[in-house]
């Protein structure tokens, strides 16, 4: 049985991803933010079971689809929302945007906007871990539009090669971009493509938090127990498009019906009486996460835009002269 | 005549060279979009690319010769190199030219090499088609420019058209063209129209056009920076300055006699491109300028570029690190000391 702080942890962070995505949503609409924005609407048991299964200070990396592992890696909400407003206390000051939330602080290595770019970057961090003893765990996340990417089968057998403990988390949401998972997949199940590497893969229901905890959690222990990579795969489904502004006609509407009964929100909600939990403690969750999310935008909108010339700090650790 | 935006103008490029030649192939990620969903609410052709320029295309010519791809962009390049030597005229897209990190090797070593290296027998008649440019907010890996990456590169030849006028040329040009090229469109400009004749005969690569005629300064402008040009030009017509404007539109080749015609006539030079200062089209301009054009040169050649810095997301740092009108404006009148 969890304790309660971890329950509370769990639903509060489920539904603050999923207020916060719906704002972001709003916000899309009324084209009141610059740039690109990917929402990740569908995956908030996935970000929140793996994260509730590592922690604090363990590596991970990301994708422009991004904002729910930086909530669920407990990166300020204040700092993200800022940056995505394009702010100067922005989680990145600024200079990334919706597509690079990342803290460094928080273990997170990087939200890279490439494809693939993630599982070498892990690899690396795994790497440093193994040859300087290390205790911190080092998961990768990726989607499945990733898989046909050299990036990831190069990481993927130098990993397996170096007994390298460490997670492929691959996010199956049925679209790599607006190509349809069992159009582009070549095995019959996605997590096949391990088997090229004699690599431990396990697949799980991506939209059940705790199953994702639960996997991750045993995967993770395995993993360091017999110093070798795994690959897990959590099937959900991407109700949001690929971007903010997608008109999504590809994806039927039947498909997203019969997605919708297995929503990882409603799934968590129903599971609730399982761990104990009665209809005010979500209600709880609920106001708690919708309160953290709406003071978060309130704060973001009044922050202070960058100057032009910020754009020339930190480019380099060191420079002989000024950057310009 | 009709006008058309640039996106249209390549869209009626792409189906004329379809119609034109049967060898003539596409593939790219989402190119059509909806891949493995065609029996729902008929979402073929779902995207057309992110920006929409391939929409028709897969409806018009079908799944063999436009050609959805997964994201393995090594593998999809590799196999058009393959293909252009062996016959097919294949035009691939790479998403945002910020993607080039992860297929470089097929365009520098295999697609600019091997006619080279083998001896002179083989071609590679391959067009890559990719979206560059900043403004969009859309942070340091969706906004590069790249133009110097490809054009350091021998064996590959380098497109960046302003108008939809020329887009449409030139892109006629380069899939007709034996070498390996690499086209490039910028993402702010996909919606700015022009007159674009329906007959339209291809423009050859390597020639520049003179966009405006004048007589104190030239400015080099960098396909989206004759927009900028244009405007700091009709600006300092207030000061009595006459501005020749150069876009060179191709940039291996280079069409280096209108330029040094030019800057002979005006003496001054300003050159304005979008990219990284740091061997750039812009420092090679110069120095080529430089060395042609030495005694002719009232004043030293001046660059307006972006800084030494990734592209920033955030609105006023991304509107610092693009060139402006107004730098070109002050550049021009301090040279005539204005």
């Amino acid at each position: 049985m969890l304790d309660k702080n971890k329950l509370d942890w769990i639903y509060n962070k489920l539904f603050t991803i999923r207020f916060f995505e719906e704002r972001i949503k709003k916000i899309a609409k009324e084209k009141s933010v610059p740039g690109y924005l990917h929402t990740c609407i569908g995956s908030e048991a996935i970000c929140v079971g793996v994260m509730a299964a590592l922690n604090k200070d363990d590596w991970i990396s990301s994708t422009y689809r991004n904002h729910g592992h930086a909530i669920a890696k407990d990166c300020n909400l204040n700092q993200i929302t800022s940056e995505i407003y394009g702010r100067s206390t922005g989680i990145c000051k600024g200079r990334g945007g919706s597509m690079h939330i990342s803290d460094f602080d928080r273990g997170m290595l990087g939200s890279f906007g490439i494809v693939a770019a993630g599982p070498p970057v892990v690899l690396g961090a795994a790497l440093q871990e193994k040859i300087n003893n290390g205790s911190k765990n080092s998961v990768s996340f990726f989607g499945d539009g990733a898989i046909h990417n050299g990036a990831f089968h190069e990481a993927a057998g130098l990993a397996k090669l170096w007994n390298i403990p460490m997670l492929f988390v691959c996010e199956n949401n049925g679209y790599a971009e607006a190509t349809a998972t069992d159009w582009h997949l070549n095995t019959k199940e996605l997590s096949d493509i391990s088997k090229a590497y004699d690599m431990i893969a396990y697949s799980g229901n991506g939209n059940d938090v705790f199953e994702v905890f639960n996997l991750t959690n045993k995967a993770l222990k395995e993993s360091r127990n017999k110093q070798t990579p795994i690959f897990l795969e959590f099937k959900n489904y991407r109700f949001s498009g690929q971007y903010e502004g997608d008109t999504q006609l590809y994806q039927p509407e039947e498909e997203i019906e019969n997605a919708k009964k297995n929503d990882p929100i409603k799934l968590a909600i129903d599971n609730a009486k399982n761990h104990n939990l009665t209809k005010d403690d979500i209600e709880k969750y609920k106001k708690n996460a919708l309160d953290t999310v709406n003071s978060a935008f309130d704060f973001a909108d009044t922050q202070p835009w960058p100057k032009g010339e910020d754009a020339l700090e930190e480019v380099y650790v060191n420079y002989p002269r000024e950057v310009n | 005549m009709p006008i058309k935006t640039v996106k249209e103008a390549i869209n009626d490029a792409l189906v004329q060279s379809f119609e034109n030649d049967k060898n003539v192939i596409l593939m790219g990620e989402d190119i059509a979009g909806g891949k493995g969903r065609e029996q729902y609410r008929g979402t073929q052709d779902a995207w057309g690319g992110p920006f929409g320029v391939t929409q028709g295309l897969f409806t018009k010519f079908g799944g063999e010769r436009v050609r959805d791809t997964t994201i393995a962009e090594a593998g999809f390049f590799g196999a058009a190199v393959g293909a252009a030597m062996t016959g097919l005229r294949p035009i691939v897209e790479l998403m945002y030219v910020d993607f080039a990190g992860v297929c470089f090797d097929q365009m520098m070593n295999q697609a600019a090499k091997v006619r080279y290296m083998f001896g002179g027998k083989q071609k590679v008649p391959m067009v890559v088609r990719t979206v560059v440019g900043a403004g969009f907010r859309a942070g340091s890996e969706h906004s590069q420019t790249l133009y110097s990456l490809y054009t350091h590169i021998p064996g590959l030849k380098v497109v960046a058209p302003y108008d939809a006028y020329d887009a449409k040329g030139l892109l006629l040009s380069s899939i007709q063209d034996d070498d390996p090229v690499i086209f490039m469109e910028h993402k702010r400009l996909y919606m700015t129209s022009c007159e674009v004749p329906d007959d339209l005969k291809p423009i050859p690569l390597g020639k520049g056009k003179i966009r405006k005629n004048g007589s104190d300064v030239t400015i080099v402008a960098i396909q989206r920076m004759n927009l900028f040009a244009e405007e700091a030009a009709k600006e300092l017509e207030n000061n009595n300055i006459s501005c020749e404007i150069i876009d060179p539109r191709s940039y291996s080749p280079l069409d280096e006699d209108l330029i040094y015609t030019s800057v002979k006539k005006t003496g001054r030079v300003i050159i304005v491109d979008e990219s990284n200062p740091k061997c750039s089209l812009a420092s090679e301009i110069s120095s080529l300028i430089s060395e042609n054009c030495f005694s002719d040169l009232k004043s030293g050649v001046i660059k307006i570029t972006a800084p030494h810095t990734p592209v920033p997301f955030s609105p006023p740092m991304e509107d610092f690190y693009i060139p402006s009108s107004k730098k070109i404006g002050n550049a021009a009148k301090e040279l005539l000391n204005a």
